[in-house]
């Protein structure tokens, strides 16, 4: 264990995404010492995702929305990171635990290095509170033919726009639910690519009930604005109401089968066009990535996605003393809410380790929580508006893989319900297998969860996940060895802007 | 008159104690209910390593009933579908001394009185058995015996084997034991409604306590925490279930500090199973670090090659265990009617059939094959 | 407007390297991971699974799928989407577990 008060930071950030980005730099000038843990070699997180410097991209906002905002953040890190915030890039988190050594009221944070934590240096760092913005993945629902080499998240196919410049295709759909499918569209559309249909399972109506909402958030209305306008310009057809129900090809995409969906997401029969197009990006929306939160015990949320969201205070707080979360950790909302949020959070842990609850009473902060709560309101309306319907599991095959590390059908997953006594995720797990691979579940667990709850709709799975990233045996027999020092990476080379 | 809720026994636990007293009481023609607050295998079974294990049992009781058993489970793999996942693969015990060898010599020297097979393992042997195994160790036996079987898949097709005589409902606390005028079972109280049946078997495995005090009677079971790295999907690289010398005694100790030997084995899914730490903490699922950095030391000083392995996942159980370390099975004298099937610790898996088949030949007969006096559940009783 | 991802940002990248693929040359630019790199020469699967040995490649693009697991410079399961591309990289289709040295 560290031995010595300096290892003990006033705050560990887990994730430089707009939260996190967002958390540290307002946590460090308040005169906090903070550690910032991200598995990227980058600060950004997904949506600030951009190309490594060695890329030369001249222009790295053509690609993003509100680029200033990050480059804002960018400017304030920089010139905070030589007195408060330490940067621990490609660090891994895989735990986090409480102290139990000396005083009581510390976390230890658990870390393996390297890009994709393949590295042997495993790392503690200490810290007196702890603000988890940790972020999304997206959620993603099987159809028959999902597995197929060319049907790539509709997330994925952005992270490897914006970081790698390529595409997995040069006729992509874009297909699923959510506000991102029109971004991830109006994206490859600018990059060079044909997309030949945005599919949507929603209808837009939803959003029509909440006007009210939608108006009091003008920003979050520009962003769709632009990116509708520049669907309309690529000539980029939305179909609504709609769902690829089928992927053609032998080795890889070669075309795909959109049908028209009623109002609970059942394929209407003889409703079935063929799209040709050679890559499919696809995705439900996001799920927020709450293990390391969960795994300390910390009280979820059903949010309106249908997603397990964690229960959060007005002050970013978990129901765990001492542990923060902002972002969309606390359910999916976007950048401009994950910047607010970690703010918040920030000044609410200031406010608490200098033992002055005075300091979160003052105007700004009631702005702030101002803006916070318009903003939720806002991504609720979005989140109810794209939560599934029940009938999408009528789109599966007996033989379609639902669990992709598994290779799991939803056959085998329906007889564990109807035959042997499944009633939910976790047994479907123990007798299919489905979840219990690489990925833990986190590509497949809505849809278990969902074929486990015989009703259809999708109840919120928290799975419990006390390792959040894969760590080598090596790694957990040297845990007793004494820390190796966490090394700060240096400053982000890319000038944000 | 059979109703939906009346039948000839009630079984409280979806567990494979559960299933396989629900098994053989139906095979002897009996209806039973099968009562659980959660789904099937939700509690220590779904969270065991499914050993079947003669290798680790002093002489005694514990081991006649584990050598029943594994002739049981023979039959039973026979009749369930392949996907239960029974492997007679054995077990091998290692010693990284001389004074360990001898330790392990005069063990197997008194199973083998007791009907246990074990075969010497010479140091330039182990090899033999498993190539990945480090070098510099004394040497070893080897337990032909010892076999594994999937959990929860071996307690689902159990229940379902029943054929309609297995009524299971799911997601149902019990909340009461109904008895009649003279103290007698009459069946259980629910959430949901009553079930009626003039036996009700108690194999709630770490709950099992709580289930006697509803019946209203003390039967001390206690949880003993174990966590199981599970590595990510291998070829084979372990061939036999290989533990450490050590392993016998943690698995006897009653201490509640924390204990920990290796126990590496395959699995034919793909991933190793680490197990097993022992430690007393009450239902506390918290990570424990410290468990973890010793089973991951344990794993890699017996097998060098798995270093660079990674643990996908970690997971707690809870194993059922009552002061003695055995189990609780047959009749409880102290209220007519009711039965114990709980407390097997961590071998409820291998221990199962044989309890089943003793609680169903009760059920039928009115008595029980074996001596079963050291599983008596009123042994804790304090003497009058 | 853009005909590529590289021309919509105006990227200058240092001069590419080359990577293998199997026994296929690829060209990469420095900062992509493998998994871009592989797309930039129209791969889109480098590993068949164990269960049913199909074909996969990157799916979710951030690290979280293990779907683009590859073997790397004769290491297995490494997350393509995260490993940079280095010059004289050789990554090669991985079949099921990528250990089958390990099986005995």
């Amino acid at each position: 264990m560290p031995s010595s008060a300096s290892d003990l930071y006033d705050v560990a950030i887990v994730g430089a995404g707009s939260a996190g980005l967002s958390g540290a730099v307002t946590a460090a000038e308040l005169g906090l010492s903070v550690a910032l843990l991200d598995t990227s070699a980058q600060v950004g997180g997904q949506f600030y995702r951009h190309p490594e410097p060695a890329l030369g991209a001249v222009r790295p906002e053509a690609l993003h929305h509100d680029w200033s905002a990050f480059r804002s953040l960018h400017r304030r890190l920089e010139s905070v990171e030589s007195s408060g915030v330490t940067r621990l890039a490609g660090h891994h988190v895989w735990a986090v635990t409480r102290d139990d050594a000396d005083n009581a009221d510390a976390w230890t944070v658990h870390a393996v290095t390297g890009a994709d934590g393949d590295g042997e240096r495993p790392v503690r760092v200490r810290a007196r509170a702890l603000l988890l913005a940790t972020g999304a993945y997206e959620r993603q629902l099987p159809f028959p033919g999902w597995t197929l080499p060319g049907v790539v998240g509709a997330g994925g196919a952005q992270a490897m726009l914006k970081s790698g410049l390529v595409l997995p295709g040069r006729r992509v759909v874009v297909a699923g639910s959510g506000p991102l499918l029109l971004a991830v569209a109006s994206s490859l559309a600018h990059a060079g690519a044909r997309v030949p249909a945005v599919v949507e399972a929603s209808g837009y109506l939803g959003y029509a009930r909440h006007m009210r909402t939608l108006a009091a958030n003008p920003h979050k209305l520009a962003e769709a604005a632009v990116h509708g306008a520049a669907l309309l310009r690529h000539g980029v057809r939305v179909r609504t109401r709609s769902a690829v129900t089928a992927v053609h090809g032998r080795d890889r995409v070669e075309a795909v089968t959109v049908s028209r969906l009623d109002r609970d997401w059942r394929p209407v029969a003889g409703t079935g066009r063929r799209v040709e197009c050679d890559a499919l990006a696809v995705g439900f929306g996001l799920a927020p990535q709450i293990e390391l939160a969960t795994a300390l015990g910390c009280a979820t949320r059903p949010a309106k996605d249908g997603t397990s969201a964690l229960a959060l205070d007005a002050l970013q707080r978990t129901s765990v003393p001492g542990v923060w979360a902002a972002g969309e950790t606390g359910g999916v909302g976007g950048a401009q809410l994950a910047i607010a949020e970690g703010e918040l959070a920030a000044i609410s842990i200031a406010a608490r380790l200098s033992g002055r609850p005075a300091a979160t009473a003052g105007g700004h902060v009631r702005s702030l929580r101002r803006r916070r709560d318009r903003m939720r309101a806002f991504a609720d309306v979005m989140a109810a508006a794209h939560r599934p319907g029940p009938g999408w599991t009528r789109w599966l095959d007996d033989d379609t893989d639902v669990c992709r590390c598994e290779e799991v059908t939803a056959g085998r997953i329906r007889e564990a319900v109807t035959d042997l006594g499944a009633r939910d995720a976790r047994t479907v797990k123990l007798l299919t297998r489905a979840g219990m691979g690489w990925c833990q579940g986190r590509m497949c667990g809505a849809a278990v969860a969902c074929l486990a709850a015989t009703g259809g709709d999708v109840p919120p799975s928290a799975e419990r996940r006390p390792l959040a990233v894969p760590v080598t045996l090596a790694a957990l027999a040297s845990l007793a060895e004494p820390n190796t020092t966490p090394e700060p990476t240096g400053s982000d080379s890319t000038d944000g802007g | 008159m059979l109703t939906r809720n009346t039948s000839d026994v009630i079984v409280v636990g979806a567990g494979v104690v559960g299933a396989a007293c629900a098994y053989y009481a139906a095979r002897a023609g009996l209806t039973v209910t099968v009562l659980d607050r959660g789904p099937v295998a939700g509690g220590t079974t779904g969270a065991g390593e499914g050993n079947l294990l003669v290798s680790d049992k002093e002489p005694g009781p514990e081991l006649e009933l584990a050598l029943l058993s594994l002739e049981l489970w023979r039959e039973l793999a026979d009749g369930l579908p392949d996907r239960i996942e029974y492997e007679p693969k054995g077990g091998l015990v290692i010693a990284s001394d001389q004074a360990g060898l001898a330790a392990l010599r005069d063990f197997a020297t008194r199973q083998g009185g007791a009907g246990v097979t074990a075969h010497e393992i010479p140091a330039d042997r182990l090899h033999d058995l498993e190539p990945h195994l480090t070098s510099g160790l004394a040497g070893g036996f080897h337990y032909p015996q010892d076999a594994q079987v999937m959990p929860a898949l071996a307690a689902a097709h159990l229940l379902r084997s029943g054929g309609g005589r297995i009524r299971p409902h799911l997601g149902e606390e019990v909340t009461e034991v109904i008895t009649g005028a003279s103290g007698e079972v009459r069946g259980v109280r629910t959430v949901n409604g009553e079930f009626h049946a003039p036996y009700v078997v108690n194999a709630a495995g770490t709950w099992g306590g709580e289930l006697a005090r509803r019946a209203g009677v003390e039967l001390p079971v206690l949880p003993r925490r174990g966590f199981v790295l599970v590595t990510e999907p291998l070829p084979r690289v372990v061939r036999h279930k290989v533990y450490a010398a050590d392993y016998i005694a943690d698995v006897a100790s009653g201490s509640a500090a924390l204990q920990t030997s290796p126990v590496v084995e395959g699995t034919p899914a793909g991933p190793v199973l680490i197990g097993a730490s022992r430690e007393r903490v009450g239902f506390d699922r918290t990570l424990s670090t410290e468990a973890l950095r010793r089973l991951a030391a344990g794993a890699t000083a017996l097998f060098p090659v798995l270093a660079g392995v990674r643990v996908m996942r970690t997971y707690a159980g809870f194993r059922p265990y009552l002061p003695d370390h055995l189990p609780a099975i047959g009749p409880d004298p102290r209220v007519p009617g009711l039965l114990h099937a709980c407390g097997h610790e961590g071998a409820g898996i291998g221990l199962a059939p044989a309890t089943g088949l003793l609680i169903a030949r009760w059920l039928i007969h009115g008595q029980l094959p074996m001596n079963t006096e050291p599983f008596r559940p009123e042994r804790f009783d304090p003497v009058p | 407007m853009a005909r590529t991802p590289a021309e919509l940002v105006g990227a200058r990248p240092e001069p590419p390297f080359e990577i293998t693929f199997d026994d296929r040359t690829i060209t990469a630019l420095p900062g992509q991971s493998v998994a871009a790199a592989l797309w930039g020469a129209g791969i889109l699967a480098w590993r068949t699974t164990r269960g049913t040995g199909r074909p996969r490649g990157a799916f979710c693009g951030i690290g979280q799928c293990y779907d683009c697991l590859a073997t790397i410079n004769g290491t297995p399961n490494r997350r393509a989407c995260l490993v940079p591309a280095r010059p004289g990289d050789a990554v090669t289709t991985q079949e099921g577990n990528g250990h089958a040295e390990l099986s005995v």
